[in-house]
C-alpha cells in the first residue's frame, strides 16, 4: 500500500530539499520503493541535492498537462535502483500546477511506488496547498527558532484543514522533523530545547538531525546526507527517522555534533 | 559584557519559548474564530432571511475574545420596508 508523503515547513530554508533527499534515500536503501518529487516549480532544487540536474528531460508540470507521459520524466538515481526523482519544471510557475492534475499524477505514483515524498516549496500558495493535498503523512521540518516554529504551526494547522484526508474528516498522520540542532546550544538555554518544539506544536517527533557540515558536503556533492556518509551524525539521524516512519520503534537520540567540553558537561542523551 | 549580560544571554530559549506561546495561542484563536464566526454567520443570515428580506453585505459579526468572556456583536441593517413589516 502506497504511503504519500508531504514534506513540508512554511518557512524556507529550513531542510526540506535536503530531508526528502536524505529520507527518500533512508527508505530506499531499506529497500522501499520511492519517488521524490519536488513541488517547488520555478526553483526547481531537488534535482540538484540528488546529482541529477543533467539528466532532467520532462517534468511534473509537462506530465500534468499530458505532454509527456510519467515514464519518460521519472529519472532513475544512480545509486540505488529502488529511487526515483520526479523533478520541477524550471521555466514554468506554479499556476501551471492543476488540482485535477497533480491527482492524477499521484494517483500514477501510488501504483507504481511504496513512498510516493512530495517535497514542498516554502510558503503557503498553490504549489505547498497542492504537495499536502493528496498526502496520508506529513513531515514538518523545523528549526528550534522562533519563525520557523510559528510557521510550522501554521503548517499543522493547513495540514488539518485543506488535506484531501482533513476534507474526508480523516486524521492525516503528522510528524516533527527538528533539522540544524545543535545539542550544545540547546542545552546552555541559548537555543529553544526538543521539549520546547514538541510542547508548542502539540506534534509528535520523527526524528532530530544535528547541524552538521557533512548536510553541506553532501548537496556540494548531489548526494542525499545518508549516501556520501552514512555513517555521520545527520545520516544516522535520517535513516532512524526513515525507520521511524516505516512503524519501526527506533529510540529517539539526541545527536551530540561535536565534542568539547561544554558539551561533556552539558550535552544530554535521551533514552 | 558584565555578569550579568552573560546570564541574559544565557536565557534567551525561554523568552522564545513564552514568545511563541502567547503568539500562538493568539493565532490559533484567530483560525478557529474564522470558522466559527462563518458558520455563525451562515447560520444567523439563514434564519433572518427566513422571516425578513436583508442584503448579505449589511450583516457585520464580529467576537471580542476577553479573558473571562467573549462578546459576539451581530449587526444587521435591515430595510425600512422590511422595518415595516416587522411592526406591523
Amino acid at each position: 500500500m502506497a504511503k504519500v508523503l508531504v514534506v513540508t515547513s512554511g518557512k524556507g530554508g529550513v531542510g526540506k530539499t535536503t530531508s526528502t533527499a536524505a529520507l527518500g534515500a533512508a527508505l530506499a536503501q531499506s529497500g522501499q520503493s520511492v519517488v521524490v518529487v519536488d513541488f517547488d516549480v520555478g526553483l526547481r532544487n531537488l534535482d540538484l541535492v540528488m546529482g541529477a540536474e543533467r539528466r532532467v528531460v520532462f517534468d511534473l508540470i509537462n506530465v500534468v498537462q499530458g505532454i509527456a507521459k510519467l515514464s519518460q520524466a521519472l529519472i532513475r538515481d544512480k545509486r540505488i535502483e529502488t529511487l526515483w526523482l520526479l523533478p520541477a519544471s524550471q521555466t514554468r510557475d506554479k499556476d501551471a500546477l492543476t488540482e485535477e492534475g497533480v491527482a492524477r499524477v499521484i494517483k500514477e505514483l501510488r501504483a507504481k511506488f511504496d513512498w510516493v515524498i512530495c517535497d514542498s516549496p516554502a510558503g503557503i500558495e498553490r504549489g505547498a496547498t497542492l504537495a499536502m493535498r493528496f498526502a496520508d503523512a506529513a513531515v514538518i521540518v523545523t528549526n528550534p527558532e522562533v519563525s520557523s516554529v510559528r510557521d510550522s504551526d501554521r503548517m499543522i494547522g493547513l495540514l488539518d484543514s485543506k488535506t484531501e484526508k482533513a476534507e474526508k474528516g480523516q486524521r492525516i498522520e503528522k510528524h516533527i522533523l527538528i533539522t540544524r540542532y545543535d545539542a550544545a546550544r540547546a542545552a546552555r538555554g541559548e537555543m529553544l530545547s526538543i521539549e520546547d518544539v514538541l510542547e508548542i506544536l502539540s506534534t509528535p517527533l520523527l526524528g532530530i538531525i544535528p547541524e552538521s557540515e557533512e548536510v553541506l558536503r553532501a548537496s556540494n556533492l548531489g548526494s542525499p546526507v545518508t549516501l556520501s556518509n552514512a555513517a555521520s551524525a545527520p545520516a544516522r539521524a535520517y535513516l532512524a527517522a526513515a525507520r521511524r516512519l516505516k512503524g519501526e520503534d527506533v529510540p529517539m537520540t539526541i545527536p551530540n555534533g561535536k565534542k568539547g567540553l561544554l558539551d561533556k558537561l552539558f550535552g544530554r542523551r535521551a533514552a | 559584557m558584565s555578569i550579568f549580560g552573560w546570564f541574559r544571554r544565557r536565557s534567551s530559549a525561554p523568552v522564545a519559548r513564552e514568545r511563541l506561546q502567547i503568539l500562538l495561542a493568539h493565532e490559533r484563536g484567530v483560525r478557529g474564530q474564522s470558522d466559527l464566526l462563518a458558520i455563525l454567520r451562515e447560520e444567523i443570515l439563514a434564519v433572518i432571511e427566513k422571516h425578513v428580506p436583508i442584503e448579505r453585505d449589511n450583516v457585520q459579526i464580529k467576537m471580542d475574545r476577553g479573558d473571562a468572556v467573549s462578546t459576539l456583536e451581530i449587526d444587521v441593517e435591515v430595510p425600512n420596508s422590511a422595518g415595516l413589516l416587522l411592526s406591523a
